[in-house]
């Protein structure tokens, strides 16, 4: 009998409450949102506090969040943020100016704290609540991230009692929070359980539960997405996606992703004082070359064979998802080997006998290119590229190596040309940074997080001024520019941004709202929209397709145990005979 | 007899030793500075990453962090981990019992389901069903694991949870729980099954073809009794010594063996913590689940060890 129970499918839940259960394959590294850094962590983090401002779920812009109103000084070194009456924290208590005083405070006192999102307040001079209702910012200099501060607000009658915020674990359920959920249960890799918080100050969610359960695989989600066991799935291979078209039950969105692949080319590394490190290839430092290698490349080909067409061509680090600032190139470079042969040929990159180019210097034309082992897309792209290299006459060796080998040689820059990619935030100013000059390690190999070695002066200076910019028009003129420096100057070549691939059960939950919309992602939003706003079918309540798997399962156990009876009955009349001889 | 168990179990101290040197000296040749790997992606000025390797101790030169190391992980202290702010041997200790359970359950099966494979097929060996099932046990065993367990999993349809452990929302009473952690066990223990009874089945079937022949099983025949009792009360448990000899060696393996089925049916318990830490590189994480993964491995040696001399007369007198 107790085969026929574990045969069962889903077991039925105590009370018939709607649930909307999620599957992430990425690991929840801290509930603690000081500490938390991963991308599901930071994404729990959302559902539990608000931050000050939040992003719209259309367009992105700043909208209300725990302040609805907010006002700078002419300088733009004092903001001020009012707090309104009436939102409430999970417990009942109100929401006040001085919590939000309370956790930029902690984060700029204690070095713990700043973990997580210390470069938001990083250049903070004070922070002060003057009343219940006002929060005053004070900054060192001018800062364009202000309304787009990613920091999760705590109360303070909860976290002031925490003496030692790197032991703090914040999962004493339920977890006092202002989000549209209440965290309820964890059990760490397993599941995360979540209530809907009633009285949330933007109204309840439309069902009962969320639940995050962890999968080490995309398949292991994927499947159990198609056994009906999760509502919803992010993060699949196009192949994956593909194997859901047409399945009954089953809704696909192709999503404008905010990652974007790189072929990064050598510029010629230095440290931040200039001092040159690794061992580039020379002729790299030429910007004719870099440009031909641009040029040689089918970005399009890429994608269709190696993206299985869920991409979009790559121009400059910010994706066409923030419509404001993705750069259409002028002028481009087009995919024209024979250009790209002819440039070489003119700049006096010579092929030899064999057919292989040398640079004037008379180094030939070898490159490494490094790939990690972590992503099939790497193996894939490096061939592409190697074959797009030999038109040109310059040898590529593809070495796919470890995540590890292949920071450690992109921090030392030993490489000629490696693939990379980064994730991007609504406002540029991140993603932009890692190119600046200031980047760069300093002697002896740490401190930047530089991504292709770029020092440029001219880049650096427009990346000062949009810095301080707060006119929307200038600083989106100003961000382009140093994206079409970025694309003249070619450190990098971007191959294309990646589709986000999600898939959700239309038989349970009726829709999902996207950011931006149209064309944007359900889950890993700039917000909670996604699952704030997720609509159950009118019907939902019991996750359809079980009844079969249920039947099945139980006339499957009862054949094994008839069998299994059988075949003992059958042991015990052969031994009974036999002893009886 | 004491004498001997003081040398085995000293040498297994000494190996000990050696592991937890060799956990801290091995980790730090992988290439890659943990804080820039940790942080890569994310806005991080460069005092927060100084402030972040000052906090993981990696700011000091490395002959001082070997001895911070030692003394700690002498108490049984294996730091912090990296991606989880907690104490590894807290980490380790949650993680344990999911994995015992699991290849605790899936060894007992494998070992009765091998052994009596094995035993019907050395005493009918050549037979049909000989060929049939030494040639389907090594073919499973050739069969990569996560494939071999995806395949089931397909293969099964809705009759089994595809990952996990339990589901969120069952009721927290015990024996909706156990029925819960028992259905999510199902694929993941039969993958494993398949995958290592041939082992057993191939030991338990040649020692027992060395015994065929034997002069006491021709004795035993010859008093007349029948085939099945010569088979079970005279060559089998003489043939089992070998057999429970491998059992024991691998049970300090199989914590490490749980890696891939543990991946593919994501079960949280030590193998996935174990692939964690690799890919973090969560330096202390891994360190931890090296000393614990060796440390079992060399507890079970000493075990067989003594446990041949306990079941085997003649080692005794040797």
């Amino acid at each position: 009998m107790a085969l026929v129970v574990l045969l069962a499918p889903t077991p039925a839940p105590a009370q018939q409450t709607v649930t909307l259960r999620v599957a992430i394959t990425q690991q929840v590294d801290s509930l603690n949102p000081f500490l938390s850094v991963f991308q599901a962590g930071t994404e729990v983090g959302r559902l539990m506090y608000d931050y000050l401002t939040a992003y719209d779920v259309k367009d992105q812009r700043p909208v209300e969040g725990l302040a609805d109103k907010w006002e700078s000084s002419e300088d733009r070194l004092t903001w001020t943020f009012h707090v309104p009456e009436g939102k409430k924290w999970s417990d009942g208590q109100p929401i006040t100016a001085k919590d939000a005083a309370f956790t930029y405070n902690l984060m700029m006192r204690d070095e713990v704290a700043g973990t997580a999102n210390g470069s938001f307040t990083a250049a903070f001079e004070s922070v002060t609540a003057t009343d219940d209702r006002t929060l005053v910012i004070k900054t060192k200099q001018p800062q364009a991230t202000m309304l787009a501060l990613d920091v999760p607000i705590v109360p303070e009658h909860v976290w002031s009692k925490v003496t030692d915020i790197a032991e703090y674990r914040n999962d004493q359920t339920p977890v006092v929070g202002s989000g549209p959920f209440v965290l309820t249960e964890y059990r760490a890799n397993e599941f995360i359980r979540f209530k809907a918080n009633k009285d949330y100050w933007r109204g309840a969610p439309k069902y009962d539960e969320l639940t995050f359960t962890y999968y080490k695989t995309s398949d292991a989600a994927v499947q159990a997405l198609g056994k009906g066991e999760v509502d919803l799935v992010n993060r699949m291979g196009p192949a994956q996606f593909d194997s859901l078209k047409d399945k009954s039950g089953i809704t696909r969105n192709q999503a404008h992703g905010r990652r974007f692949n790189e072929l990064v080319i050598n510029p010629g590394a230095a440290t931040r004082t200039g001092e040159p490190i690794g061992d580039g290839h020379p002729a790299l430092k030429d910007v004719v070359v870099r440009r031909a290698i641009a040029k040689s490349l089918d970005l399009d080909a890429i994608i269709k064979r190696v993206n299985g067409g869920y991409a979009q061509r790559g121009t400059g680090p910010i994706p066409p998802v923030f419509a404001d600032y993705h750069l259409k190139p002028e002028p481009a470079h087009p995919y024209d080997p024979a250009a790209a042969n002819a440039d070489l040929d003119k700049a006096g990159y010579a092929r030899g006998a064999d057919g292989i180019r040398v640079s004037p210097e008379g180094r030939r034309m070898e490159l490494r290119l490094l790939g990690h082992s972590s992503r099939a897309y790497d193996e894939q792209a490096g061939e592409f590229v190697k074959r797009s290299l030999a038109d040109l006459g310059i040898v590529v060796d593809v070495q796919i190596v470890s995540d590890n080998q292949l920071n450690e040689s992109s921090t030392a820059g030993t490489f000629d040309l490696v693939f990379s990619g980064w994730g991007t935030n609504p406002d540029p100013d991140f993603i932009l940074s890692l190119h600046t000059c200031d980047q760069r390690p300093n002697a002896d190999g740490k401190g930047g997080t530089t991504d292709t070695f770029f020092c440029d002066a001219e880049y650096d200076a427009l990346y000062a001024q949009q810095r301080a910019e707060f006119d929307p028009a200038k600083r989106r003129e100003l961000v382009q520019k140093m994206q079409q420096r970025f694309y003249d100057q070619v450190p990098a070549v971007v191959l294309g941004y990646d589709n986000a691939l999600e898939a959700y059960r239309s038989d349970k939950f009726a829709s999902f709202p996207v950011q931006p919309d149209p064309g944007g992602v359900i889950m890993a939003q700039n917000g909670v929209w996604g699952y704030y706003g997720a609509l159950p079918v009118a019907s939902a309540g019991q996750p359809s397709g079980s009844n079969t798997g249920l039947i099945a399962g139980v006339v499957g156990g009862a054949l094994v145990v008839l069998l299994g009876g059988v075949w003992l009955m059958n042991r015990r009349r052969g031994a009974r005979a036999e002893d009886r001889e | 007899m004491i004498r001997h168990l003081a040398g085995k179990v000293g040498g297994a101290l000494v190996s000990l030793l050696f592991v937890v040197a060799l956990g801290f000296l091995l980790f730090r040749v992988i290439p890659g500075d943990p804080v820039v790997a940790m942080t890569r992606g994310r806005p991080v000025t460069g005092d927060q990453l100084a402030e972040l390797r000052v906090r993981l101790g990696v700011d000091k030169p490395l002959g001082e962090q070997f001895v911070d190391y030692l003394t700690a992980a002498l108490q049984g202290d294996f730091g912090t981990s990296y991606v989880y702010s907690r104490p590894v041997m807290e980490l380790i200790g949650e993680r344990m019992w999911p994995t015992i359970l699991l290849t605790g359950t899936a060894t007992v099966l494998a070992v009765v389901l091998g052994l009596w494979l094995g035993i019907r097929g050395a005493w009918r060996r050549g037979s049909r069903s000989d060929r049939i099932s030494t040639g389907a046990a090594l073919a499973q065993w050739a069969m990569p694991t996560f494939w071999l367990g995806m395949l089931l999993s397909l293969a099964t349809g809705d009759l089994f949870p595809s990952g996990g452990m339990r589901y969120p929302d069952t009721p927290p009473d015990f024996l909706s729980q156990a029925v819960d952690v028992a259905h999510h066990m199902v694929l993941p223990c039969l993958t494993m099954i398949a995958v290592v009874y041939a082992q057993y089945l191939l030991v338990m079937r040649s020692s027992l073809l060395e015994e065929m022949h034997a002069d006491y099983l021709t004795t035993a025949r010859a008093k007349g009794l029948r085939d099945d009792v010569v088979r079970r009360r005279h060559a089998v448990p003489n043939a089992l010594l070998p057999t429970v000899t491998l059992v024991f060696l691998h049970l300090g393996l199989v914590v490490s063996g749980a890696i891939t089925v543990e991946t593919v049916f994501s079960w949280p318990g030590l193998g996935l913590l174990t692939y964690e830490a690799l890919t973090g590189p969560d330096l202390p994480l891994l360190q931890g689940t090296f000393v614990v993964l060796a440390g079992a491995v060399i507890t079970m040696n000493v075990f067989a060890d003594l446990l041949y001399r306990v079941l085997d007369p003649r080692v005794r007198a040797s």
